[in-house]
């Protein structure tokens, strides 16, 4: 669960808990580095002092810090087998690391682990407009892809919320989605190829330029496998020609009931509009403080409903979703008819975290994900549990489909408020689960969630997946903290030893 | 095949015929697909063409749940009926072999095992980027969830998308679950008379670099457009495809033109007629039975496709098409060769960066040369090893893809 806010975090709250380090390992550390020295060229390539390790020692996920043995920055596919093939010989722990905006700890070290990060894997090395690809390394970001080929019309559609900061290899690790996912899908759906070095140290490449890569889906299953099937070390993604243009409409509505039926009658007349968005009450407010957007405030629920085309065909769309609205008597409508009133609409929506960030010392953002109908028994139960607990709640999302992002607001300077917001968290996603959905939309599951995956796998099934690791990973060793509760995978490793 | 079949009536029936039955079992749905894949030895069957029906179907959340061997017609059926479809418009391949359609009707399950898209793949996605929920059973007889019935799930390994086109071998599928989409209210296709297959592929390349959205792109040369009898003249034809509200559409259908080759001559054919274009391109109307031929299922980078198919013809002979802008071929060589052309595709498909199936062939065919693309020996490792974890005794429709797997 994601802290932001004024205060900083203690780290006693952290409920999750994570393996005792290795004795030896950490003993072994100066050995350890010095042979890392030795496989990759920079210099500064291999980080240890305790000042530079630092940043690394966290992602978005404040609450847990761990500080690794070191960090390596290798430059090519050769220098990440190379570490590879190291740590899985030496029995060295490694956690990857994209740009660390994780919200679900999915770059958390281990102190007995190596952090491999991306930040020096920016190559672009290959642009083909007329087989719509691109090929790069990984460490690019996700709006990096998009500024390439912007200038020729194209971008990269997948679009997480932290895309100027996000890399592509986080971005193949956690499978992100973004608020346009419901007309051009998430990461695995705009990945077409990539070379990745298994933890063994083997190189490989799975797919290509081409469509469906023969043999089972091995792509579909190391994308959003969080880190714990391989590094990832070249991809290539699809490009798609933009739209000639693509504008919203906001609607204001009475009951969140209301705007949840809007949604459905909008899909159901045959519309996929490129993005639906969802606001309730607590976060209108707290977004036109900040933002002044004009966003009606004797509203109870928003919607920005926006789609693309000529700007004759986004005037008909627009017309055609007014007239579905109308039946559920809008207290409040607003076109867009020119790109600034686009960015004006955007702008309050684009900042409302921040302005959430504003209002309360600190905050958990979810991420779970329900089907579209149970909207409004969601938001009521998310209501009445958060209001158990004490806290309020602010409600952002992306309501084409289903995935639900609440601010639970607390303020962890208040002994205990921390581990009763997780708590709080906790039951708002097993609700998800009850309601037919799941823990996680786009987050992932990392460490935030991980000791929640009973609510929704059986031990068989969490079994299967944890030995569908050990076929990629025989040791054990990457990110091994992450996504599957600890206890059965340590009892295995000693049981094996 | 000989020996017993068993013909499960729920999912319940599925995990007890694999926990109590021993032995390798062939796993099918309408059995239509059985000239797909490797010859396997089993001494029995498990058809799941009685697990049939709509499971759960909510239009208004996008989404469909259906028993796997719910007939690909019914599951269509359903969806018209409420205006939607499913996306990656899945093909029945069962006409390509003898008998197929005989045997019993193409089933939804079938198309998930193998991994079938249709033409509007190249748009809008595969099997595997719609299916977000499927529930099997392993090979112990352990039912396993994979997704749900949410389009935006990332919660643990992606169970869904390794099991679409694993063809049976690691679980029996009882039910799948997709994200389903609204059928446009009209389609219009501009078909472009008489280009080569250089410069019909140019063209589609080209149209993809226009916004106006393309939902399908192929290339018919003439020797195959005249096979299909919804294909109009004598021509080549090379195709795209638009699809939307009927405003939007005329717009469209007149401004993309300024991204195609000024040259050709364009016919412009219209919902029912650039339908049914479409399903025979989809169904592989061109080399359905009683053609016998070899037929080969290439998979490259679109621009890549008419030099490699060139090289294919000059070598083999044969006829080809191309869907997905050029980078699908459908190619069939002449019946003669032992090895249905495979000492010349596989090592071209190759050069090309792309793939191949063997998608029709003899019996001994199949058992003598790879139908599937052969693995570099780390991914046959992996592959070998997911196959372990899920059928640890190799009971699951072993060595249809691969030997020993």
């Amino acid at each position: 669960m994601l802290r932001l806010g004024v205060h900083s975090q203690t780290e006693a709250a952290a409920m999750v808990q994570l393996p005792d380090p290795d004795p030896e390992i950490l003993a072994a550390r100066d050995e350890i580095v010095a042979a890392l020295r030795t496989l990759i060229a920079a210099p500064d390539g291999v980080i240890d002092h305790p000042d530079e390790i630092k940043p690394y020692e966290t992602d978005a996920l404040t609450a847990y810090k761990q500080t690794p043995l070191a960090v390596v920055l290798p430059e090519t596919t050769a220098e990440c087998s190379r570490i590879m093939r190291y740590c899985h010989q030496r029995g060295v722990k490694v956690v990857a690391r994209g740009a660390g905006t994780s919200l679900a700890g999915g770059a958390l070290p281990l102190q007995d682990a190596i952090v491999v990060g991306v930040s020096k894997m920016t190559d672009i090395l290959d642009v083909d407009y007329e087989n719509r690809t691109i090929t790069l390394q990984p460490g690019v970001t996700n709006l990096g892809v998009t500024d390439v080929v912007a200038a020729d019309g194209f971008f990269y559609a997948p679009d997480p919320s932290s895309q100027l900061a996000c890399t592509i290899a986080g971005n193949i690790g956690m499978n992100s989605g973004g608020a346009h996912c419901l007309k051009y899908g998430v990461t695995s759906n705009n990945l077409l190829g990539v070379e990745m070095v298994l933890p063994t140290g083997e190189i490989v490449r799975l797919g290509g330029k081409h469509l469906d890569a023969g043999g089972l889906d091995l792509l579909g299953l190391i994308t959003g496998s969080e880190g714990m099937l391989g590094l990832i070390t070249e991809a290539t993604l699809r490009i798609i020609h933009s739209p000639e243009g693509a504008r919203p409409i906001l609607f204001g509505f009475a009951t969140s009931a209301a705007a949840g039926a809007c949604v459905d009658a909008i899909i159901a007349s045959g519309i996929i509009p490129v993005a639906i968005e969802f606001m309730d009450k607590p976060a209108i407010h707290a977004t036109e403080r900040f933002a002044h957007a004009g966003y009606p405030l004797d509203v109870e629920a928003l919607l920005i409903v926006e789609v693309e085309g000529s700007n004759a065909e986004i005037d008909d769309l627009l017309g055609r979703i007014q007239a579905i609205a109308a039946a559920y008597e809008p207290a409040y409508e607003r076109i867009a008819r020119t790109s600034a009133e686009s960015l004006a609409i955007w702008k309050g929506r684009k900042s409302a975290f921040g302005a959430i960030g504003r209002i309360s010392p600190d905050y958990f953002c979810m991420d779970g994900t329900i089907p579209t109908g149970k909207l409004p028994e969601a938001l009521a139960r998310i209501g009445a549990i958060c209001d158990d607990y004490g806290f309020q709640v602010a409600n952002i999302f992306h309501a084409g489909d289903g995935n639900l992002h609440p601010l639970i607001l607390y303020n962890a300077n208040q002994p205990g408020e921390t581990e009763r917001a997780e708590a709080c968290g906790g039951d708002i996603l097993k609700l998800c689960v009850e309601l037919g959905g799941c823990l996680t939309g786009e987050h992932g599951v990392g460490v935030e969630k991980r000791d929640l995956m009973t609510e929704q796998f059986s031990e068989i099934e969490l079994d299967l997946q944890r030995r569908m690791k050990r076929v990629f990973d025989p040791k054990y060793l990457m990110n091994p903290h992450k996504v599957f509760p600890l206890a059965e995978p340590l009892r295995r490793l000693e049981a094996a030893e | 095949m000989t020996g017993a079949i068993f013909r499960p009536e729920t999912a319940a029936d599925v995990v007890d015929a694999i926990r109590d039955g021993q032995g390798p079992l062939a796993i099918e749905g309408g059995g239509g697909l059985k000239g797909l894949g490797r010859p396997i030895q089993a001494a029995a069957t498990l058809k799941l063409d009685r697990l049939t029906g709509v499971v759960e179907y909510s239009p208004t959340e996008l989404y469909v749940t259906f028993q796997a061997g719910t007939p690909l017609a019914d599951a269509r059926q359903a969806l018209a009926e409420k205006r939607q479809r499913l996306p990656f418009d899945p093909p029945d391949l069962t006409r390509l072999y003898q008998g197929g359609g005989a045997d019993g009707p193409a089933t939804i399950g079938g198309v998930v095992a193998a991994a079938l898209s249709g033409p509007a793949r190249v748009a809008l996605g595969a099997a595997r980027d719609y299916l977000i929920g499927a529930n099997f059973v392993d090979g112990s007889g352990n039912p396993i969830r994979g997704g749900g019935k949410v389009m935006k799930n990332v919660t643990g390994y992606d169970l869904c998308k390794l099991t679409t086109g694993a063809f049976g071998s690691l679980g029996a599928i009882t039910a799948t679950t997709f994200k389903v989409l609204p059928v446009a209210p009209a389609e219009v296709t501009l078909a472009l008379v008489g280009l080569d297959d250089a410069a019909g592929q140019a063209a589609l390349s080209a149209a993809f670099r226009s916004p106006f959205e393309p939902l399908g792109a192929a290339h018919l040369p003439a020797d195959i457009a005249r096979l299909i009898d919804a294909a109009p003249g004598e021509d080549a034809l090379t195709l795209v495809r638009l699809e939307g509200f009927p405003e939007s559409l005329a717009y469209r259908e007149q401004a993309i033109r300024a991204y195609l080759p000024k040259q050709a001559d364009i016919l412009v054919l219209k919902d029912e007629a650039s339908a049914a274009l479409w399903a025979a391109i989809r169904d592989v109307a061109p080399f359905q039975a009683p053609d016998d031929r070899p037929l080969w299922r290439l998979s490259t980078a679109p621009t890549a496709g008419p030099a490699l198919t060139a090289k294919l013809k000059s070598a083999l002979g044969g006829s080809a098409y191309f869907d997905w802008a050029g980078g699908l071929i459908w190619f069939a060589p002449p019946t003669g060769a032992a090895d249905a052309g495979a000492a010349i595709v596989r090592p071209a498909a190759h050069a090309a960066g792309g793939h191949a199936t063997l998608m029709r062939a003899p019996e001994a065919t199949r058992a003598a040369v790879d139908v599937f693309e052969p693995l570099s020996a780390p991914i046959l490792k992996l592959t070998s090893g997911l196959k372990a974890q899920f059928d640890p005794k190799g009971r699951l429709n072993p060595g249809r893809m691969y030997a020993g797997v």
